[in-house]
């Protein structure tokens, strides 16, 4: 490095770990594939979401231009590039789901947080994402992923219960 | 090496393709055009627009021919019922999302998109859906984007990745919010990033300067080389109504391919800069007054017979041969010996044993093929760009690419070696190198410099270097920019070429400017007379005819207080003597000191020749109308050669001054060997810190100084001193904090930046920008305090 800062220091001690063992796993010079590894353990540890400076970090941290950690934040849903709550939902509104009524399920949550699709409660403990493509749990639709964890067949009584449950 | 060749048929026709090729070469090789966006013959193939899709016999669907290889007995059709329904189709979903604002678009009249819709688009749009729309970025001051009109191709993209060698493009999002750019709306600041201009296939990239300036069929096409430096790329220049619009690159696969840098895209705009000189001008009763040429030629050569010879000729060595070579037949026929082209050039000892002229030692095509090139005192990428593009090519191959420089540049490619240290002590760690590989090839050093070597102690770094040019069947040894201007240059040349010799290396110059290898040619250096024979009289060199002040000078497209090695010994030289200049700008500086100003033409306004580093002549003519009542220079000098009644001047065009050099060339053969033997000589030591300077990219010379656009770019900041952290913390100097740099009773005030890639005890100011002009030579020992 010569006069440009780097910005590795914004990554902590255990997300380094992480990502050092990413980079294990792939050929020498192909520390590319660790990007996946590396933004995911960062936005776990920043409630869930990635910030520009944390993307630099871990371009930084693996000798990327950053314009290839913003691509592949950018492409996968599983990366959010702005603020947003600490617990993700996602709906599955594909066509199974849809069939057994996701649309009234994405109703319902939307009235129970008060936010639409798209946006985080007030409080910053919920965010309801945009689109999820199917999550393959089709044959248990309509279903939708909290934080990682599959919820199916859903009724409003089971949303309630969920949705209280997230603190 | 012989290929494998398959026959294949290409719409009924058998031809022959190398195996393994894409259908998409072999059809181009045989004129057969398969319509294309994304593949681009210097890029990787992508396949990702399906424009190229094609009907090969039993293939069930379509093929895309850029991504399917030959096949022995292939039946291609580029143009059978199925092949243009497919690329049909193609185009009506490429079209889905673009505006079709071609009346509004730039790129109208020269987009592919515009072009082979026309082929295979439909008069009527079936999408009656939005189309999506994407806000731009502000990717700096070269190129624009209207990034709605993007068709996803990649070739930008790619272009940074496997051209530029550092991806700054990226493509963002996904599906439909998918989007080129950077992201975070940063400037795009790769010194060659204006080529995706050209290849982006529909108007999304397009030239800044340019923006809504001219239409391409309104423009006149006329064919020039880029005046920067020593690679002499190859450029059209498009005229409208007299005027330079802008400068594109000429393919010519031997000098700059299909590429140019930005410095010889953008610089045109120079040209038309507030600085232009548009009369000629006389310093009469202490103010100046415009006057006609007559009476201004009629003064010049009053000045230039006065003197007696007593005169330093002084020309910038971006000018043409034939004006170079009229400058020093009048200078010579005057009796006036000091004429010199090498303003940045320090140190002139062995001048006597320089070859023809400052040779690459290779082609430039050849420099991708070395499998060994060390490269001393030079930051390439910002020197010669397209050197460096050939560099990094080599290096992808495989070869060992190796520099000793005085600080840590950055290369966007593999590096085998990197030697930085102490500007000074450069001539003893090539030394040191020396020492290594002479004994590692177990020969003796040559006697001259027996005593300098043998005192140097080889690290692991410097027989590393040594190993890896022995072991080169195919090296080179490139002295750079920054070796040029190093004050004990002579000292590393010899040691170069005795690295060289060693090593069965070739060694190769990197040269200043456009025209140095037609500057030597043309005699327009103290030492050599045209033709590059021996001057019987030598005169003073570009450094000493300003210490030693002359009488009077005639300088040609330099500022010298920017470009001189010493700018202060030579400002004030000017100023005590009578001052002819033949200049395309002025400027309040150079009216403190002249007496006479004579309008040259700039760039584009005058035919002439280049020769580049490989000694490549190229020629070219005038193109746009001259600014003012600007002359060629030739015909200045031309003039001025018979008003003061000298014989041979009576040329009718730059030809017939090329063609007159061209019989006292006869038959040259350029040679690098260095013949020369002397000691090192100890440069005295240096007290405090010690100033190098480095050229920025766009601070070269006149015209590229004028561009506004380039002065915007990133690169064109560079008025900074740089400074190693160690030093700053022992000064209590932070970051971005004012400092006060003195020499010699001068001062200027600058802010720095901490860079750890300076040695301890360099101090980096750069040359050839205001902020420093006339401040100190290139390399000297200055004070620094807080500010
Ligand atoms: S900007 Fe141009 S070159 Fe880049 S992807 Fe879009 S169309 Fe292709
Ligand atoms: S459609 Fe909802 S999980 Fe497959
Ligand atoms: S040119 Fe072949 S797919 Fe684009």
């Amino acid at each position: 490095m010569t006069e440009t800062s780097s910005k590795i220091s914004l990554l902590s001690k255990n997300a380094r770990q992480v990502i050092d063992e990413a980079v294990k796993k792939y050929p020498e010079g192909r520390q590319r594939s660790a990007i996946f590894d590396a933004l995911r353990e960062v936005q776990h540890e920043n409630k869930g979401y990635l910030t520009v400076e944390l993307m630099d970090a871990v371009a930084d941290y693996l000798k990327l231009e950053p314009i290839k950690v913003y691509e592949a934040a950018t492409f996968y849903s599983m990366f959010e590039t702005r603020p947003v709550g600490r617990h993700s939902i996602s709906v599955c509104t594909n066509i199974s789901c849809m069939l057994r009524g996701a649309d009234d399920i994405v109703a319902y949550i939307e009235k129970k947080l008060g936010i639409k699709t798209g946006e985080s409660t007030p409080d910053g403990r919920c965010y309801l994402k945009r689109e999820e493509e199917c999550l393959a749990a089709c044959a248990g639709g309509p279903m939708m992923m909290v934080d990682h964890k599959y919820y199916e067949n859903l009724t409003p009584e089971m949303l309630d219960r969920i949705l209280e449950g997230l603190k | 090496m012989t290929e494998q060749m398959v026959n294949i048929e290409i719409d009924g026709k058998t031809v022959k393709a190398r195996k393994g090729e894409m259908i998409m070469q072999a059809a181009d090789r045989e004129g057969v055009y398969i319509p294309r966006f994304c593949y681009h013959e210097k890029l990787s193939v992508a396949a990702n627009c399906r424009m190229c899709l094609i009907e090969a016999e039993k293939a069930p669907k379509p093929l895309p021919a850029c991504a399917t290889p030959v096949m022995e007995g292939m039946k291609i059709f580029t143009r059978s019922k199925k092949a243009i329904a497919a690329q049909r189709a193609t185009m009506e979903f490429l079209l889905i999302n673009h505006p079709l604002d071609c009346p509004i678009c730039d790129q109208g009249g020269e987009c592919e998109l515009q072009d082979l819709a026309m082929g295979y688009g439909r008069g009527i749009a079936r999408f009656s859906e939005r189309k999506r729309v994407i806000k731009d970025e502000n990717i700096g001051p070269l190129i624009s984007t209207f990034m709605t009109r993007c068709i996803y191709c990649t070739r930008c993209v790619r272009f940074g990745m496997e051209i530029a060698g550092i991806q700054e493009l990226g493509d963002t999002g996904r599906g439909e919010h998918s989007r080129i750019g950077t992201y975070i709306g940063r400037s795009v600041d790769h010194e060659l990033s204006g080529n995706v201009i050209d290849i982006c296939p529909v108007g999304a990239l397009n030239s800044r300067p340019f923006k809504m300036h001219g239409r391409g069929w309104e423009m006149t096409r006329h064919e020039t080389v880029s005046p920067h430096d020593c690679v002499g790329s190859n450029l059209y220049g498009h005229v409208l109504r007299g005027k330079l619009m802008r400068t594109v690159p000429r393919p010519n696969e031997a000098v700059n391919e299909t590429w140019i840098a930005d410095r010889d895209r953008f610089s045109y705009a120079g040209i038309y800069s507030t600085d232009r000189l548009e009369r000629p001008m006389l310093k009469q009763n202490s103010g100046w007054h415009e006057v006609d040429w007559e009476t201004a030629l009629a003064a010049a050569a009053k000045v230039l017979r006065s003197v007696n010879g007593d005169a330093g000729v002084l020309a910038s060595p971006g000018s043409t041969t034939e004006e170079l070579y009229l400058l020093q037949k009048l200078a010579r026929g005057l009796g006036i010996h000091s004429i010199d082209t090498r303003p940045r050039q320090a140190d002139f000892r062995d001048d006597e044993f320089e070859p023809l002229f400052p040779w690459l030692g290779h082609s430039i095509e050849d420099l991708e093929r070395l499998d060994t090139a060390f490269i001393i005192g030079s930051n390439l990428r910002k020197e010669v760009p397209l050197l460096a593009h050939r560099i990094r090519k080599a290096s992808l191959h495989g070869a060992a690419v190796m520099f000793l420089n005085p600080r840590r540049y950055e290369f966007l490619f593999p590096l085998t070696a990197y030697l930085s240290a102490d500007a000074y002590t450069l001539p003893a760690e090539l030394a040191a190198i020396v020492k290594a590989a002479a004994k590692a090839a177990r020969k003796p050093l040559p006697a001259h410099l027996k005593d300098f070597v043998q005192a140097q102690a080889p690290q692991a770094e410097h027989e590393k270097i040594a190993a890896h040019l022995l072991q080169g069947k195919c090296a080179g040894i490139l002295l750079g920019h920054l070796a040029l201007s190093h004050p004990a240059y002579a000292d590393l040349r010899m040691l170069a070429a005795a690295l060289a010799d060693v090593a069965g290396a070739k060694l190769g110059y990197i040269s200043e400017g456009a025209n140095s290898s037609g500057a030597w040619l043309a005699g327009a250096v103290p030492h050599r007379i045209a033709g590059g024979r021996k001057a019987a009289l030598k005169g003073l060199d570009a450094r000493a005819m300003f210490t030693e002040a002359r009488k009077a000078y005639v300088l040609m497209g330099v500022e010298p207080e920017l470009d001189c090695w010493d700018g202060t010994a030579a400002l004030g030289a000017l100023q005590k003597a009578s001052v002819v200049a033949i200049t395309p700008f002025v400027t309040d500086t150079m009216k403190r000191y002249a007496a006479v100003l004579l309008p040259a033409c700039s760039f584009g306004e005058t035919s002439g020749t280049h020769v580049n580093a490989e000694g490549r002549w190229q020629s070219f003519t005038g193109m746009a109308k001259p600014v003012g009542e600007a002359r060629p220079g030739w015909k200045i000098l031309r003039v001025l050669g018979n008003l003061c009644e000298l014989e041979g001047f009576a040329f009718v065009s730059s030809e017939e001054v090329r063609a007159e050099l061209k019989q006292a060339l006869a038959e040259i053969a350029p040679d690098n060997q260095f013949k020369g033997t002397r000691n090192i000589y100890a440069e005295p030591p240096v007290k405090g810190f010690k100033r190098v300077a480095e050229v920025p990219l766009y601070s070269v010379d006149m015209l590229a100084r004028r561009s506004a656009p380039l002065q915007a770019t990133h690169d064109a900041d560079a008025a900074w001193v740089r400074l190693s952290p160690v030093d700053a913390r022992k000064l209590g100097i932070t970051d971005n904090a004012q400092v006060a740099v003195q020499h010699a009773g001068a001062r200027i005030t600058l802010p720095v930046k901490l860079d750890d890639s300076v040695q301890s005890g360099n101090v980096f100011l750069p040359a050839g920008i205001a902020a420093t002009a006339g401040f100190a030579p290139l390399y000297a020992s200055v004070e620094l305090e807080r500010a």
